[in-house]
């Protein structure tokens, strides 16, 4: 254990320059970059809002915040592991190289996409701040979801990015079931709409609990109870747990197959 | 009997009954489509490429050693083996101490990124902090003569620049253990020689020095004992002058 937390120590100043690496990469070219980062979230909201509440006519007080609550948490979640799942093949050179601990790789990605949560962040606070929505004090429990949902998501990159070094497809595969995956997340429709049967189907979906956890305290003014905090904990640390052996599994046989 | 004792605090390096395996699959199994389709097929035949078989020798702390061998015999397999970027098949490896890999050219070098941003990169990536990077920065500019272009980005770089930065980097401490992989065949021969003046430095500070080189006469100069590895089994490994002369020989 001791050995572990040596060596993580270690290589930190090498994860912080990975991650500022590719801040680098992402902002450098356009100064419009960062500010691309915010406009872009509000930009879809737009869209979505104009299309769906005049299409579907849903009843949702707030829509626009409502989609956007829901779609910064599960775009941090697709955005983190589909940019980790290469993040071992795409790190091949140095691997084949030098020696490194593997699961550097995915905990870059992972925390490089925590960094641009923050300007979808700022502008949800835009949203909140020009449509007037008034938040309550429970707001300051927002971290809260977070921190799960990067766990969570951390689990899953190692799980995919350890994965795709033997599986190249199913980086394809992945952005289908992702595609999925969001039409099973209340992001653009109201959960009153859902059947029983289809509510009790979706609650085995983590993320729809990371969302609800999300929303409740930034827009509803709920405290979630002491039981979705254990479910939201539950799915983090069981994922990141099982993510951690198959990783820990392969990481050997990895140079032998990039 | 005291002598074995000494023997194992004196070694750097100690290679017992080391394997190395490599699977050459006639179609690289990399996608899940073709390994479902070769599990009903039944025929997932996994062949199977010896490039290192049972190899022993142990490194004495301090020494030069260099490693020949014709193309293809397993010499950067060894040295892989010995930096800990593959792990062998079979067999054990005991590494003393920290080790400075120069195996390929600039690991982890971006070469969107400017020669500085890159000195940090790489030396966070061989493992080193922030502030002993900072202190060692000017020596490392000084060292690979690149200090004009020290804000441009290295794909405009010529091979042997980028030799120079790699080298001035991975040198910047005195390792324990210092590993060359035909590195210094790429600078020209001003380069080449004060790349050997550093080695020559280290040794005296008791690094152990493990060279790969196709010349014999930079073997000659430098080294005390060399290993020989012909078609991954290990020929000879004595005194240079001995191996040397067999070596050249054959
Ligand atoms: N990742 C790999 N997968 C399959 N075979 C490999 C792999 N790496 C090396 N080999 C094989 O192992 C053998 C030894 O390769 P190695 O690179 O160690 O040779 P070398 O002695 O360094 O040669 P050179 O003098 O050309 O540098 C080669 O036949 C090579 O094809
Ligand atoms: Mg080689």
């Amino acid at each position: 254990m001791k050995y572990y937390i040596q060596t993580f120590n270690k290589y930190l100043y090498l994860l912080f320059n990975l991650i500022s690496r590719d801040f680098k990469i992402k902002y450098r070219r356009s100064i419009l970059g960062i500010l691309w980062s915010i406009l872009n979230p509000v930009l879809m909201m737009v869209v979505i809002t104009a299309v769906f509440l005049n299409l579907f006519k849903f009843e949702i007080d707030n829509f626009p915040i409502y989609y956007l609550t829901g779609s910064t948490i599960f775009s941090f979640f697709t955005d983190a592991t589909t940019s980790s799942m290469t993040s071992i093949v795409g790190s091949g050179q140095i691997i084949k190289k030098v020696y490194i601990p593997k699961y550097i790789f995915p905990l870059q990605k992972c925390l490089f996409s925590f960094v641009n949560l923050f300007f979808s962040l700022i502008a949800l606070i835009i949203m909140i701040i020009i449509l007037k929505f008034e938040v309550t004090y429970t707001v300051i429990l927002a971290p809260i979801p977070i921190i799960y949902i990067l766990i969570f998501s951390l689990g899953i990159s190692l799980i995919l990015s350890s994965l795709t070094v033997f599986f190249r497809d199913i980086v394809h595969l992945y952005g289908v079931i992702t595609t999925i995956w969001m039409y099973f997340t209340p992001i653009i429709y109201p959960e009153n709409i859902l059947s029983d049967s289809m509510l009790k189907l979706i609650s085995l979906n983590p993320l729809y609990h990371y969302v609800g956890y999300f929303r409740d305290v930034v827009m509803y003014g709920k405290i979630p109870s002491l039981k979705v905090n254990i479910i939201c904990i539950c799915f983090s640390l069981i994922t990141l747990i099982i993510g951690s052996i198959i990783f820990k599994r392969t990481q050997d046989k990895f140079v032998l197959h990039i | 009997m005291n002598d074995k004792i000494g023997d194992i605090c004196m070694n750097s390096v100690q290679i017992s009954n080391v394997s190395m395996h490599f699977n050459t699959n006639k179609q690289k199994m990399n996608s899940l489509k073709e390994y479902c389709i070769g599990l009903i097929k039944r025929q997932i035949d996994y062949s199977k490429f010896i490039a290192l078989n049972d190899i022993s020798f142990n490194i004495k702390k301090g020494s030069v050693v260099g490693i020949v061998g014709l193309n293809g015999s397993g010499k950067s397999t060894l040295l892989k083996l010995i930096a800990g970027v593959l792990k062998p098949t079979k067999g054990k490896i005991i590494v003393t101490g920290v080790i400075a890999p120069l195996i390929e050219l600039g690991a982890g070098f971006d070469m969107e990124l400017t020669a500085r941003e890159n000195i940090y990169l790489n030396g966070a990536v061989l493992g080193f902090s922030k502030k002993m990077i900072q202190s060692k920065f000017e020596d490392i500019v000084d060292f690979s003569e690149v200090r004009e272009f020290i804000d441009v980005p290295m794909k405009n770089y010529s091979s042997g620049m980028v030799a120079r930065i790699a080298f001035a980097i991975a040198t910047i401490v005195n390792p324990d253990i210092l590993i060359v992989d035909e590195i210094l065949s790429v600078g020209d021969f001003q380069f080449q020689k004060k790349c050997e003046d550093r080695i020559s430095e280290m040794m005296k500070n008791n690094t152990t020095v493990i060279i790969v080189s196709h010349s014999i006469e930079q073997i000659e100069r430098l080294c005390e004992r060399v290993v020989w590895i012909e078609k991954g089994i290990l020929k000879m490994n004595d005194n240079t002058d001995i191996v040397c002369e067999a070596y050249k020989n054959s």
